[in-house]
């Protein structure tokens, strides 16, 4: 058995920044990430981020990654465990790993939940040809292994992740067909369709795949147009020649362990998919358990820090550790998601975590 | 949508064979896991559950969040029986 204070599953933005937190505070910190290497979504990041200048804005995602690294490095309190992957939460406590092959049990006095989110998908025939993948497996391709996906690549998904996507397709001399949506607008940023657009890669709203073709790998597609009701309109099929399919159709919060852990969940679609109760303090409904980052609600990189930090000093407060002005830093932290949730997209995004907040209060109050 | 399209593709189950067991009356994403091994495979529905809650919500006419996703228990991905054994006999790593 390994035992630690606080125990942080996912090393992405929210994780690092957990872990920077609940170590300044002096809890013992046990890293833990199923990749060889830490750094989440960031690593495969090569785009200057948005956001705000306190996270990092206008700085590339894989170097906001190697300047937490670096402050976790210098803290001796952080142990880092790389190709590890938590396997499950039990109703006593204990938690399974396993180490690159070796199978093993932590006790912890709290955890934080970073595990990010996963890819949706999408059914349509020939789906599982060779060929066809999600979007972020063509960035780790290409942006961590140096590897080319192939040739002319279809991308189904308007959205920041699809347009951002080409636009690395397109810097590594790979021919973008086409980017397709199926909602009638452009669902990411307009200075990253506008990149793509002015490379002469054309954006087709209201069209989905209608289906795959090739025998042992991708060798086509064809789209069709959608009326307002969703419905394919015959007779508007477009054929393309393309060897690479990436479907960047939204990511969903990674909560399998949550949910083994008995954490109460609730459906939300502005949130990506079922996600979490927790309160203010980034706590879920089973005391010592704590979210930050896309496991609560698929969002940035920029919120998943500020997270992070919150759930790191929370996490140390709750087992009797403190700061010094640790009330101002944590309004700080707030002040800061407000400040990042403020925009059209962001209020969405903060109704739906209020409303996560006040069934979790409702149900303690009660439950007194 | 085609009928042939893959949901599950560890268990090569296709939408059509979906729609079929919700019409013979497995309305669950569990009852339709244990009659079919959807989602017990190497993605443990991490991709292909939500695709199945789409066929369910179409069939039974709820909503996406009035439906129970499955069960998730432990371990989140296959681990092999000998490390498990290794470290139930004191292989295991101590601090
Ligand atoms: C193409 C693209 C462009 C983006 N651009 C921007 C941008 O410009 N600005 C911005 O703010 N945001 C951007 N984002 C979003 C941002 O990357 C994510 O919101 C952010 O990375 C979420 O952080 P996280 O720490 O919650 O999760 P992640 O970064 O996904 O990290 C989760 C980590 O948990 C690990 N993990 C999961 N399960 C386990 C387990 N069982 N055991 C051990 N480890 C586990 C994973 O390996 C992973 O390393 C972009 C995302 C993409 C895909
Ligand atoms: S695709 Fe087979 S278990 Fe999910």
């Amino acid at each position: 058995m390994k035992y630690t204070d606080v125990l942080i599953i996912g090393g992405g933005p929210a994780g690092l920044c957990a872990a920077i937190s609940a170590a300044e505070a002096g809890c013992k910190v046990l890293l833990v990430d199923r990749n060889r290497s830490l750094g989440g979504q960031l690593v495969k990041q090569t785009h200057m981020f948005f956001g705000s200048e306190k996270q990092y804005a206008s700085v590339r995602g894989i170097d906001i990654s190697k300047i937490l690294l670096n402050q976790i490095h210098d803290k001796e309190n952080i142990e880092i465990l790389n190709d590890t992957t938590i396997l499950g939460i039990y109703e006593d406590g204990v938690i399974t790993a396993e180490s690159s092959g070796i199978y093993m049990k932590i006790k912890v006095k709290s955890t934080i939940v970073a595990t990010g989110a996963s890819e949706k998908t999408l059914a349509f025939p020939n789906n599982d040809l060779p060929g066809v993948y999600g979007a972020g497996a063509v960035q780790t391709l290409m942006n961590e292994h140096g590897i080319k996906p192939g040739k002319n690549v279809l991308m189904v998904g308007a959205g920041n992740i699809g347009l951002i996507v080409s636009y690395q397709l397109l810097q590594a001399g790979v021919k973008v067909a086409a980017i397709i949506d199926a909602a009638p607008n452009i669902g990411g940023y307009l200075v990253h369709a506008s990149k793509v657009r002015r490379s002469g890669v054309p954006i087709y709203t209201r069209h989905t795949v209608k289906q795959a073709y090739g025998k042992d790998e991708l060798k086509g597609a064809t789209i069709h147009k959608l009326d307002e009701n969703w419905n394919p309109i015959e007779g508007t099929e477009m054929d393309l020649d393309i060897d690479v399919m990436c479907i960047a159709v939204g990511l969903s919060p990674l909560c399998e362990l949550l949910w083994q852990a008995g954490c109460e969940m609730k459906y939300m679609n502005e949130l990506g998919g079922y996600v979490p109760l927790r309160n203010e303090r980034m706590e879920t409904s089973i005391p010592g358990i704590f979210v930050a980052g896309d496991v609560g609600g698929v969002e940035e990189a920029s919120s998943a820090m500020v997270e992070g930090y919150l759930a790191g000093i929370n996490a140390a407060q709750s087992i009797g550790h403190t700061v010094c002005n640790i009330e101002e830093k944590k309004k700080d932290l707030h002040d800061q998601l407000h400040a990042l949730r403020s925009g059209p997209v962001g209020t969405k995004i903060r109704e739906g975590i209020t409303q996560l907040q006040t069934v979790l209060e409702a149900a303690a109050s009660s439950s007194l | 949508m085609d009928d042939n399209a893959i949901v599950c593709r560890c268990s090569d189950l296709t939408v059509k064979d979906v729609r079929n067991l919700i019409a013979k009356g497995f309305t669950t994403f569990d009852e339709l896991k244990r009659i079919s091994r959807i989602g017990m495979g190497p993605c443990q529905g991490r991709t292909c559950a939500q695709l199945v809650l789409r066929e369910l919500s179409i069939a039974t006419g709820k909503q996406i969040s009035e439906l129970k996703p499955g069960t998730y228990r432990p371990p989140v991905k296959g681990i092999k029986l000998g490390a498990i054994c290794e470290c139930s006999t004191g292989g295991e790593v101590h601090d």
